[in-house]
């Protein structure tokens, strides 16, 4: 399994531990990345409020950089997948408007046609690897963990442009991974909601108290942790928590694991490797949990 | 077809310290919608069951509750659309507003939104000899936004909401796009500075779609409120967080091909924003510690811009200058 891989801005900024661990474990799965390090920032929506048209030139690029090696994209960033998502659908529907970006992209020599695959990691786990598969790679099962889903909007919303009419189930994706690994997923309302990253400059207070909302909801119901596939909602769940902590007036500890984490934890990989020291909020609750299994 | 009903229940007024959930199983043709079933119930199984209805017909918008935690008009949804494998269908009034018997909310809270962004044309300067003419394409934009039926879908599950009352909400800023994007509105100008700068106003959306994916009439308000702040820029009213917060990401792309993360904030909320930058210390340390703030991209940035980073900028000032040939 080979797949143009684009790591996304904050993998390669303020989460490098998303980075470090997707490669360990994808290496472990088996599973070949060819990273675009010629690609560009998405925009992430912020580029797309204002200047829709250039958002769009930046991301064709992007897929035009994926096709120009003969593979499906695939993303670790909720945020990402949403904003690739959004593009590709205007670019895929409106052939005038794709041959107006296209004519940008051919003084770089770069072509998007249309129909390229673009997948978060956590989409290709479940749709290309199986999860059958990942269950017998499983050398570590983290059992006893609770474990909630965190998705992140932009993988989730707005459906239409997501896929879920061809796969349904993608809102669902996130449990059944954690059921695979041998963690018990928690249900909590805040799973599917917004981690508030958006405004956090703008209106701090909304921002954080959503966060938080979210963090003591989960924590209420006795997660160990949170797993998400967006680096963005780690941010603020994460290094905001006890900032969220203070506007909730809550006391707040729950370590927000990212997706390739779990999986690698799940697979043995060194907890070192994985970056798990990485965190704002500690992840030795997490780490004590999964390692006293294999000990005994 | 056997339908399982789980419905949240709750009447203050007769004295009811919580909500609670009764249990129906009905039997119901398979075109039912959730409405039917619920009527079903209230005139077979409970008289004592509260639910606001009226057109049957996803026209009159009176109908909106939550169906499995998302809101949907219970008239344009089908029972078995809503059962997973057979289990209950759990139906619950709309969030974010109060309870006032059951299923049905008070809407007091939506209408003063609605009334707050002034929903009617204000025209300025002489009136035509005959009437004002639109354009079509004018018009056509302003027919998506027009569809609203004031559900009130979008607010019960907007968000934002959840956390501040004050945010106008996804309803009441499409309204407010409406009137900004007729051509015939004098106060336009106005309204944008009012949405910029009021408490709860267009920066404050998270840009989360879950009103987008509410919506039965496809009305996709937070769409409205993007084009609103679009608007907002273009007449000037950039003296906003939101806006410096977009242009300084958009040069951080341009300067690296990516995210400057430890720049954005500073030049999002000023640099003389001496109280705010201060009260962010602390998580900036915090982050430093954890070796999650990446100083170097500011510090060292020639390490790491993309390779073809002339490409990027290539294509920015391609764009650009394009899109200010169109508007002059
Ligand atoms: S009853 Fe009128 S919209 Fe449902």
């Amino acid at each position: 399994m080979r797949y143009a891989f684009w790591p996304g801005c904050v993998s390669k900024g303020a989460c490098p531990e998303l980075y470090e661990s997707m490669v360990k474990t994808s290496a472990k799965l088996g599973i070949e990345l060819e990273e675009l390090y010629d690609g560009n920032c998405t925009g992430a929506g912020v580029i797309s409020e204002h200047e829709p048209e250039l958002a769009d030139a930046l991301n064709a690029r992007n897929f035009a950089l994926a096709q120009k090696l003969g593979l499906d994209l695939i993303n670790i960033c909720s945020t990402c997948q949403g904003v690739q998502s959004l593009a590709q659908e205007k670019l895929d529907r409106d052939e005038a408007y794709r041959a107006k970006i296209n004519a940008k992209l051919a003084e770089e020599g770069l072509e998007y046609k249309p129909g390229l695959t673009i997948k978060n990691f956590m989409w290709l786990l479940v749709e290309d690897y199986g999860l059958d598969k990942l269950r017998g790679q499983v050398t570590r099962p983290l059992a006893g963990l609770r474990c909630g889903p965190f998705y992140g909007c932009y993988i989730l919303r707005p459906s239409r442009i997501l896929g879920m009419a061809e796969h349904p189930e993608r809102d669902q994706y996130l449990e059944r991974i954690i059921e695979a690994v041998g963690a018990q997923p928690v249900d909590y309302e805040g799973k599917n909601k917004c981690c508030g990253f958006p405004i956090l400059t703008n209106n701090r207070k909304n921002s954080l108290a959503q966060a938080g909302t979210h963090l003591a909801e989960a924590q209420d119901l006795g997660a160990d942790c949170l797993v998400t596939p967006c680096p963005l909602c780690h941010l603020n769940l994460d290094a905001q928590q006890p900032s969220a902590a203070q506007v909730i007036e809550k006391e707040l500890h729950l370590p927000i694991i990212h997706l390739p984490q779990l999986i690698g934890l799940a697979l043995g990989i060194d907890p070192k490797e994985l970056r798990m020291d990485r965190h704002v909020v500690g992840t030795q609750k997490v780490l004590d949990k999964v390692l006293a299994k294999v000990g005994a | 077809m056997q339908v399982h009903l789980k419905v949240k229940r709750y009447d203050p007024e007769a004295g009811d310290e919580a909500p609670r959930y009764s249990h129906y199983s009905i039997d119901v043709p398979e075109y039912a919608t959730v409405l039917d079933s619920l009527l079903q119930v209230r005139d077979y199984e409970d008289g004592t069951l509260a639910l606001r209805y009226s057109c049957r017909s996803s026209i009159c918008g009176s109908c909106a509750l939550r169906i499995n935690g998302r809101a949907y008009l219970a008239c344009k949804t089908k029972a078995l659309d809503m059962m997973r494998d057979g289990e209950e269908i759990v139906v619950e009034p709309m969030g974010n507003m109060p309870v006032i018997k059951d299923l049905v909310v008070d809407m007091a809270p939506f209408w003063s939104k609605v009334q707050q962004i002034g929903p009617w044309l204000q025209p300025t300067g002489p009136e035509p000899a005959r009437e004002f003419l639109v354009s079509h394409a004018a018009m056509m934009d302003l027919a998506k936004t027009m569809n609203c039926v004031w559900c009130g879908a979008c607010v019960s599950d907007c968000t934002v909401l959840e956390v501040d009352k004050s945010f106008i909400a996804p309803a009441a800023l499409a309204k407010a796009y409406r009137f900004v994007g007729d051509p015939r509105d004098g106060m336009s100008k106005e309204r944008l500075e009012e949405l910029s700068s009021v408490a709860g106003g267009i920066w404050d959306c998270t840009r989360c779609n879950i009103c987008v994916e509410v919506c039965p009439k496809d009305v996709r308000p937070m769409d409205r409120i993007m084009q609103l702040r679009e608007l907002a820029v273009e007449a000037g009213i950039t003296n906003h967080t939101g806006v410096r917060h977009g242009d300084a990401f958009a040069r951080s792309v341009r300067h690296l091909g990516r995210l400057d993360e430890v720049r954005l904030l500073p030049e999002s909320v000023g640099f003389w924003n001496v109280p705010r930058l201060l009260g962010e210390l602390p998580g900036a340390l915090r982050m430093l510690r954890a070796g999650k703030l990446p100083w170097s991209h500011a510090l060292l940035p020639w390490r790491h811009q993309i390779p073809s980073i002339r490409q990027v900028q290539r294509l920015f000032d391609s764009v650009r200058r394009e899109r200010k040939g169109v508007s002059r």
